[in-house]
């Protein structure tokens, strides 16, 4: 299993009365940026959670980086978002940032250094519910990033956002990828796959595929990854 | 556990209030003037007042951080900051004491205050110890604090929270003494008011207004506050789970 960062295997999980993931196996290569798409309600939330180790499973089994999901060990070396921005609105961006990097243990320059990299010196001190959306997110964005985790698992970060910042938003995270981080992104706005490296399509629970963007337009012979999608669901009802 | 992350999350629950002056002004100010209040009531009745304005002294603080700490602790259930939280390394007790250590700070002012207006301006007296009341009144805010950490847990909405006031505080206080002596309730009552933590609370401010020195009953009602309060602490440690459905 060397070269996989998450692999998850029959993995159950039952919110209420539905099945949010029913049975999946996949492995998740380490390096690049994997994108994790399909329909809202579709699951991605539930898998992230899985492999942050929040959520319940009720059976199967998830390693990430060879350990079991939600070990402490891991807390230093994964690191999340959750869809709503999760920072304390009452605070400015800087107590915000000083709040985690305690917990983590991570000295002020780091805090310093984090907020340059995701654009808010300007906002430091801002109450951070009262700036915009994208401000917001970055915010978010920046306590993911205080303890220079192995593993980035980001829950919908450039949903609703101006296009010009989701466009710097995917850029940043290239440049993470490259500094050796390994990023999840989800996302429900199909047109964001051809910014990953990889996809996971995720519709009802289920993986409909998980590839590269390249090999899942040549499965499908479809160029655009929306069309391809389309085609992966039908193929599968076809032949369950 | 670790002393750091305790701390960082006293430090930040008291930048959170600071930024919220109203909510500080209600807390502190609110108790003082309701004092006051039962003074102009009881004017021609000082010994009614004396008693009432030192029990009253004591239950305030629990009430406004029952309400305070069980609101902020939803909000941090229902923003995604605790789910964040639960992957870092922080520990469940860091986040709960550092709580507990933040609002122990917010009830000492509200106590120095509510006591400052209660026995300087409003020659409240008492013939026991000042001091006393201020301890009796610092353990209800914690048990008010513990009590709303751990009901919280049970409400989805600010709108269930603050109802679990009357739900929970209210029969409390209907049943631990204030309105009518415990002996004088039906055996029932009396059986349902001695397992409340409020009748405790009561009986530790009246033998201390009546000015009965420190003795085993005292000592009873504190140390069965404080278990009632750590059991709350813990009991909310437990429903902090790292794994939700």
């Amino acid at each position: 299993m060397t070269g996989s960062i998450v692999s998850a295997r029959d993995v159950l999980v039952i919110r209420g009365d539905h099945r949010a993931l029913d049975g999946i196996t996949v492995d998740i290569p380490r390096g690049g940026v994997t994108g994790i798409i399909g329909p809202s309600g579709g699951g991605k939330s539930t898998l992230m959670r899985c492999i942050v180790g929040v959520q319940r499973i009720q059976r199967g089994h998830i390693d990430v980086l060879g350990m079991p999901a939600g070990v402490s060990a891991l807390r230093r070396k994964v690191a999340y978002t959750t869809q709503a921005p999760s920072v304390y609105k009452d605070l400015s961006v800087r107590e915000n940032l000083r709040y985690f990097a305690r917990i983590l243990g991570v000295d002020r320059t780091r805090v310093e250094a984090v907020i340059e990299s995701v654009q808010l010196t300007d906002y430091a001190n801002s109450i951070v519910g009262r700036l915009s959306g994208g401000q917001l997110t970055r915010a978010s964005l920046a306590v993911a990033l205080l303890g220079e985790a192995e593993l980035l698992v980001l829950d919908e970060p450039t949903v609703g956002l101006d296009p010009l910042l989701r466009r710097d938003l995917w850029q940043q995270f290239h440049e993470l990828a490259q500094s050796g981080v390994t990023l999840l992104v989800s996302s429900h706005v199909m047109d964001e796959a051809d910014r990953c490296d990889r996809l996971i399509l995720v519709r009802e629970g289920r993986i409909v595929a998980a590839d590269t963007v390249d090999g899942i337009r040549q499965r499908t012979g479809q160029s655009d990854i929306e069309d391809a999608f389309i085609a992966l669901i039908e193929r599968e009802e076809v032949n369950p | 556990m670790s002393l750091r992350s305790t701390l960082a999350t006293m430090v930040r629950v008291l930048q959170t209030l600071r930024r919220d002056p109203r909510t500080v002004a209600l807390l502190v100010g609110v108790p003082a003037l309701l004092v006051a209040l039962f003074k102009w009531v009881f004017n021609d009745q000082p010994i009614v007042f004396n008693h009432l304005g030192v029990v009253l002294m004591g239950i305030f603080p629990m009430m406004s951080m029952f309400l305070v700490s069980s609101v902020t602790m939803l909000r941090e259930r229902s923003s995604g900051t605790l789910e964040r939280l639960m992957t870092t390394p922080v520990h469940k007790a860091d986040l709960l004491f550092g709580y507990g250590a933040a609002f122990a700070i917010i009830a000492l002012v509200q106590a120095g205050v509510v006591g400052f207006v209660g026995f300087v301006l409003l020659n409240l007296t008492i013939q026991g110890s000042v001091v006393l009341v201020l301890v009796v009144a610092l353990l209800n805010a914690l048990l008010g604090m513990s009590l709303g950490l751990l009901l919280s847990a049970f409400a989805q909405t600010e709108f269930q929270a603050i109802q679990f006031f009357p739900a929970v505080l209210v029969p409390q206080l209907i049943l631990c003494g204030i309105l009518v002596p415990r002996s004088m309730m039906a055996t029932t009552l009396q059986f349902v008011a001695d397992v409340l933590p409020l009748s405790y609370a009561y009986d530790a401010l009246s033998h201390v207004s009546a000015g009965d020195n420190v003795d085993r009953a005292l000592l009873v009602d504190f140390a069965v506050l404080s278990g009632v309060i750590i059991a709350a602490l813990c009991l909310g440690a437990v429903t902090l789970r790292r794994r939700t459905p």
